[in-house]
């Protein structure tokens, strides 16, 4: 089953997240990641949503949700060139010796280190889904004390 | 002006005549001021249910938006089941609840519950209104969505403050903000040509007429088109009286209890033209081995029903009544002509092989009594049903004829809908004769509403079908469970007569075949309400019957008046 990205662009009013995500458990759909925000018209949010699921039940979904009085425009970007990110915050056990092998993985990928501790850092990581399950795998020896990532979020490339 | 005026106001100028409703607590300034209102009048309905169900037979029979209130709490909750009853069959129909005051809302209040969050699922929208300024645009939008494209249910909780809240309505704007949706796929003038050319192909085309074209008043242009065409036509349940049964080609219902001619027809068919239906489970079985060799085209008002349940050669997006009238205009262009004789013969021989029977005895039969009432019933009355055996055999033997005239509970199989969605019905088009069968089961659930009947003195015609069991079940029970009757037999019953009495109301009683004519005739010739106590075989089931998850060729009858039931092939 393919994962579809789709951009849900929708009324900015209370209670439009929770009948999209209702939809979803009700019609028995499951929503792999999804992330809400304003867009450049602060009437209207975007929400991006990964979806796994058959050419069927993604066209299920979007007839679904473009019912939705609140949903304005629904696109399924997937096949589309698109620029797809996901964020990352880790907490990871950092002694002194720890520490300076950190530092130097961080650099390959281009982490930023946003928090100091006495045996701990705090990492901060944008890109691709790929790329952030590298640096959390790449991250696991050390000893991962507490995890926090978004689900994607992505754009259509060029002048679309 | 205040929020309560601003609202019967809106509602005044929308043409409103009739609410019904409960009041309580967080709705009383709402109540105080419809009570001053000339033009609207509020029907007291004994309970909230009945209040929703009977703004949904007003709705049916109009075609006008229902429109009820409740209370807070507990009063907007025993709304759920009649919108999520409307939501399954697309009843547009507008529900006013109080909340709690704004600054009450999450704390766990007297009387309070999140009623949008529970109507979420079974509303085509809902809103709380947390602020008046928004509340004249709130009421527009909510009532244009009631309505259109597929009609449904919309709720609106507004929290009692804002009834006595004083505001300068004149400033606030009163139209939707909504903006426009991304235009659709399949729309009807791009397949057009797709759907003359398949007709015109078909050797054995049928017409699978829905709860769409009842909702789209397509009456006329459905029978134009059959007309024309000669395609035959069977209907849903929710299409029942789309078209006059046994007249002029309609094979009546198919499904799960369809006729067996009808179900044959539809396993049979080349080509079917399936307009304004969602293909139920009741009608489908397992979806996945249903028509899997017919070319279905499928035209539905709501693009999510396309593909939804059952794969379409031709989806088209579009209003029942638009599209027939725009197929007509073109097949009229072209001068097609439809030829499909060997079809239409074959479709007769399994209307007379396979005609629906039941056995007499010295028992009362349900079925003779729907029989019997249809026969002497002559004036086109309103039918309405209740759920369960009953409801079938009145879809099966029962011919209904005019618009806007079969009110059941379709989708989701509501007992205790048949009363107050009667009840609805005697006001939304008083004058009319309205028939209501209604199980013993389904008539205790919603009983109190006989309150109402002798109250306005409604001339319902109540045939109430009691066989002391839940009778679906108990067929259930018979056939797929050994027949180990686990709760569905009534051993002890009020004395229904009594309590039919005790509500001011004129009771009857059928028990022997042979007084059937004589007091029907009696029911139906008394001027005022009635109920109609039937006391039928209980172990009588309705047949055919597709087992569950089979298809419609897979029914079993007795087809030639054997005792035992058995499939066709």
């Amino acid at each position: 089953m393919v994962k579809h990205t789709l951009a849900v662009l929708v009324e900015n009013r209370p209670g439009v997240l929770s009948s999209v995500a209702g939809l979803f458990a009700r019609r028995g759909y499951n929503i792999e990641s999804l992330v809400v925000g304003e867009t450049e018209d602060r009437t209207v949010s975007r929400i991006t949503l990964v979806v796994e699921g058959d050419e069927r039940v993604i066209e299920q979904v979007s007839k679904q949700l473009n019912k939705q009085v609140d949903v304005i425009k629904i696109q399924d970007i997937t096949a589309e060139e698109t620029v797809d990110r996901q964020m990352l915050l880790v907490k990871v056990s950092a002694d002194q010796v720890a520490r300076q092998e950190i530092l130097q993985l961080m650099e390959i990928f281009r982490c930023r280190i946003v928090d100091i501790g006495r045996r701990s850092l705090i990492i901060e990581a944008t890109g691709e889904e790929r790329k952030i399950e590298a640096i959390i795998q790449s991250l696991k020896p050390f000893g991962i004390k507490e995890l926090v990532r978004t689900g994607t979020v992505a754009l259509v490339r060029g002048a679309k | 002006m205040n929020g309560a005026q601003y609202i019967v106001k809106f509602l005044e100028n929308k043409g409103v005549d009739l609410i019904f409703g409960y009041p309580g607590g967080s709705v009383l300034f709402l109540y105080d001021i419809l009570g001053r209102s000339t033009k609207i009048k509020h029907i007291l309905t004994r309970h909230e249910q009945g209040a929703i169900h009977a703004a949904d037979g007003y709705a049916r029979v109009t075609g006008k938006t229902g429109v009820c209130f409740a209370t807070s709490g507990p009063g907007a909750t025993n709304l759920v089941t009649g919108l999520a009853n409307a939501y399954l069959d697309s009843v547009p129909i507008v529900a006013i609840t109080g909340q709690v005051g704004v600054d009450s809302i999450g704390r766990d209040s007297f009387q309070e519950a999140d009623i949008v969050g529970i109507t979420m699922p079974v509303t085509k929208h809902n809103y709380l209104v947390k602020e008046l300024a928004i509340l004249p645009e709130v009421l527009e939008e909510a009532w244009q969505v009631a309505r259109e494209d597929r009609p449904g249910p919309v709720l609106i909780d507004i929290p009692k403050d804002l009834f006595a809240g004083e505001f300068d309505f004149a400033h606030a704007s009163a139209t939707s903000k909504r903006k426009h949706k991304t235009p659709l796929k399949n729309e009807l003038a791009k397949q057009l040509g797709k759907i003359t050319a398949v007709l015109q192909k078909a050797q054995k085309p049928l017409v699978f007429a829905g709860g769409g074209l009842v909702s789209s008043e397509a009456e006329e242009e459905l029978k134009q088109f059959i007309e024309y065409t000669g395609i035959p036509v069977v209907t849903s349940l929710m299409g029942k009286g789309v078209i006059p049964e046994e007249e002029g080609g309609s094979l009546g219902m198919v499904g799960m209890h369809g006729r067996p001619a009808a179900n044959l027809a539809l396993s049979n068919c080349d080509v079917l033209v399936a307009i304004g239906t969602r293909f139920s489970d009741r009608v489908t079985g397992n979806p996945q081995h249903f028509l899997t060799e017919t070319c279905i085209i499928h035209v539905d008002v709501d693009p999510a029903e396309l593909y939804k349940n059952v794969h379409s050669e031709i989806p088209v997006v579009s209003d029942a009544k638009k599209f027939l009238q725009m197929l007509l205009t073109e097949l009229r262009e072209e001068k097609s002509s439809f030829a499909f004789e060997p079809w239409l013969k074959q479709i007769d021989s399994w209307t007379k092989e396979y005609a629906l029977s039941f056995r007499e005895s010295h028992l009362l039969k349900p079925q003779a009594v729907i029989k019997a009432v249809a026969e002497q019933a002559t004036d086109n009355p309103i039918v309405v049903t209740d759920v369960g055996q009953h409801q079938m055999f009145v879809a099966q033997y029962y011919p209904v004829r005019g618009k806007r005239s079969f009110l059941t509970s379709g989708g989701l199989g509501t007992m205790g809908y048949g009363i107050p969605a009667a009840i609805g019905a005697a006001f939304g088009r008083p004058g009319e004769t309205v028939i209501l069968f209604v199980g013993d089961g389904g008539f205790q659930m919603t009983v109190q509403e006989l309150a109402v009947i002798a109250q306005y003195r409604l001339p319902l015609k109540i045939f109430m079908i009691n066989n002391s069991c839940l009778g679906m079940v108990r067929q259930w029970q018979e056939l797929f469970f050994k027949k180990h009757y686990a709760q569905s037999v009534f051993t002890e019953g009020p004395d229904f007569l009594k309590l039919v009495d005790a509500y001011g109301i004129k009771a009857l009683q059928i028990s022997k075949p042979e007084d059937t004519k004589t007091i029907v005739d009696e029911a139906l010739r008394h001027p005022g309400p009635v109920v109609v106590e039937c006391l039928v075989d209980a172990e009588e089931n309705v047949l055919p019957i597709i087992p569950p998850g089979g298809q419609p060729s897979e029914m079993l009858g007795r087809w030639h008046g054997e005792a035992h039931i058995s499939s066709i092939s």
